[in-house]
């Protein structure tokens, strides 16, 4: 492994804060564009010398809009922080599993991790199931101390305990890496991004038809963004301005993908590190992969969190540049083959040892 | 020149204590790492009573590998220090995966809820037992290591500290194939 486990957690630790860093300067330049179209404020010329529509900007000689993007940017970044994982969970309708539980599926399953947890020396992360016949799961949670896995009735039916322990080791190498940290902020942030960019697109839009006027404002007034004086270089600004407010989501959604593509990989690996089974993990693979109906319980939002794409798209069984950029992960064909390899270099190594 | 003098043994003396430190901070992991095998070990014992006594009725025939687990099992609790224990435990092991290959051959027992969860619960403590030891003898040589190399092992010798017994079951006893017996009377 070209990463070790210290490095990968502080890599995972660093890239969260960037993404929460430009997520916050997103919103900054989301509230800055909606102040200098909309508002009809400008940071560089006193407010009350330009005004198409000529009314005085007096009362809006302050950047309003950029403040509380701010602030809805930073609360937004510390809600996909602390609060992610419960909405998450809750999003995809997971309950929490009790651990003196008696139904033999959720009792194997409550063992199981209980395995994994000393196998990892890691702390007891809470487990959930999800009402769902999809073989699925996934873990969320800040760190290791307030983690969650769960996992979906048809994992717990479908799999047989080597294979469910896979499935829970690669879940829990995702708590020690802290990938889920970075998962679940970025979940909590894409959504946050799609809504605001709409909703930013929708006001725009209306405002520059001269009808509606934007419901964070009060209805009070403000400069068209057609109106405004300054020519070429703020109709160019209006242009970067509007196709960064539509391409947002899209960046987020590809962030989101690339950010868990990898870390598929390298879970599935430290997963087999943990049970010294790679051969259960590959089998487990195989039988998600053979269902093809997409998880219905789990959302596009949350999609890169999970073991294996809940959409079922065909995009993650091929290989290349856009199946790469767009896929939430990584060809099923080539995990199953990586750990059947794994699995039989170890047989070979026992072989050669006795 | 009295200064430099003092320096260095200060310097000295704080060496030592951080190495001190060290190994006291590894002998509590160990003993931790042990504690947790420990408490999966007792659990795999108190269990087996449950189990003989679930099955003691349908089994009549196989009273001789019920007897294995029951003495191995008396064996195991006997077990003085990883070495004896690992063999012990080791042994119940393997009676217990023998036990299991008779279960299969009994359809009222395979189809037993109890004996389902208990076979279920000794699976998973099985494996807990195995988790624990992988981590137990990893901080383990790690601890030992941290008193043979050289300057180190200098304060470790000072204040008598010993390197720790790895908990190790035999490859062959953990990944044997049970041998079935399928002369039922034997």
């Amino acid at each position: 492994m070209a990463m070790n486990l210290y490095e990968q957690q502080k890599h995972n630790t660093r890239n969260t804060w960037v993404i929460v860093v430009m997520f916050i300067l997103f919103f900054m330049a989301l509230g800055m564009g909606f102040d200098y179209f909309y508002f009809g404020y400008s940071p560089w010329s006193s407010p009350l010398e330009n005004d198409g529509a000529g009314k005085p900007l007096g009362d809006f000689s302050f950047p309003i809009a950029t403040v509380l993007a701010l602030l809805v940017g930073c609360g937004q970044a510390a809600f996909g922080l602390y609060m992610g994982d419960k909405a998450v969970l809750s999003a995809s309708g997971a309950t929490p599993v009790d651990s003196g539980t008696k139904d033999p599926e959720l009792r194997q399953l409550v063992n199981v991790v209980e395995e994994m947890k000393i196998a990892s020396g890691l702390p007891m992360p809470r487990v959930y199931v999800m009402p769902d016949s999809d073989p699925n799961a996934f873990a969320t949670g800040r760190d290791p101390e307030h983690a969650s896995i769960a996992v979906t009735r048809g994992l717990l039916k479908k799999l047989n305990r080597e294979e469910l322990q896979g499935v829970i080791a690669h879940e829990m190498s995702h708590v020690r890496n802290l990938d889920i940290r970075l998962m679940t902020t970025v979940a909590a942030l894409v959504g946050a991004v799609t809504l605001l960019s709409d909703w930013a697109a929708r006001a725009m839009w209306h405002g520059g038809r001269g009808g509606r006027r934007s419901g964070k404002s009060g209805g009070k007034s403000g400069g068209q963004s057609g109106g405004k004086s300054g020519g070429g270089a703020a109709v160019l600004l209006l242009v970067l301005w509007l196709v960064a407010v539509i391409l947002a989501p899209i960046l987020a959604q590809i962030l989101a993908m690339s950010v868990s593509r990898e870390r598929e990989y390298l879970a599935d690996a430290s997963g087999a590190e943990l049970t010294r089974n790679p051969a259960g993990l590959a089998s487990a693979l195989k039988k998600i992969e053979t269902e093809f109906a997409p998880t219905a319980s789990i959302h596009r939002g949350t999609a890169h969190l999970c073991i294996a794409d809940p959409l079922g798209r065909k995009m993650d069984l091929r290989e290349g540049f856009w199946p790469d950029l767009l896929a939430t992960h990584p060809p099923m064909a080539r995990r199953i083959s990586k750990l059947s390899q794994m699995a039989y270099q170890q047989a070979s190594q026992s072989s050669s040892l006795s | 020149m009295g200064l430099i003098v003092l320096g260095i043994v200060g310097a000295f003396i704080v060496w030592v204590v951080i190495q001190y430190n060290g190994l006291i901070t590894l002998r509590n992991q160990v003993e931790n790492g042990w504690k947790q095998i420990d408490v999966q070990l007792k659990r795999r014992h108190d269990l087996i009573p449950n189990l003989v006594n679930t099955v003691k009725g349908i089994m009549e025939f196989e009273q001789e590998t019920l007897t294995k687990v029951v003495e191995a099992r008396s064996a195991a609790m006997g077990a003085h220090g990883a070495k004896d224990a690992a063999a012990k435990e080791g042994m119940l092991t393997d009676a217990l995966a023998k036990f299991f290959v008779v279960v299969e051959q009994y359809p009222q027992l395979r189809s037993s809820e109890n004996v389902t969860s208990l076979q279920e619960e000794l699976t998973s403590t099985e494996n807990k037992i195995s988790f624990a030891r992988q981590f137990y003898n990893d901080i383990a040589t790690k601890f030992n290591t941290a008193q043979q190399v050289f300057p180190a092992t200098l304060v470790a010798q000072t204040f008598n500290f010993r390197t720790s017994e790895l908990f190790e079951i035999t490859v062959e006893a953990e990944r044997a194939v049970p041998q079935v017996n399928l002369s039922l009377n034997d």
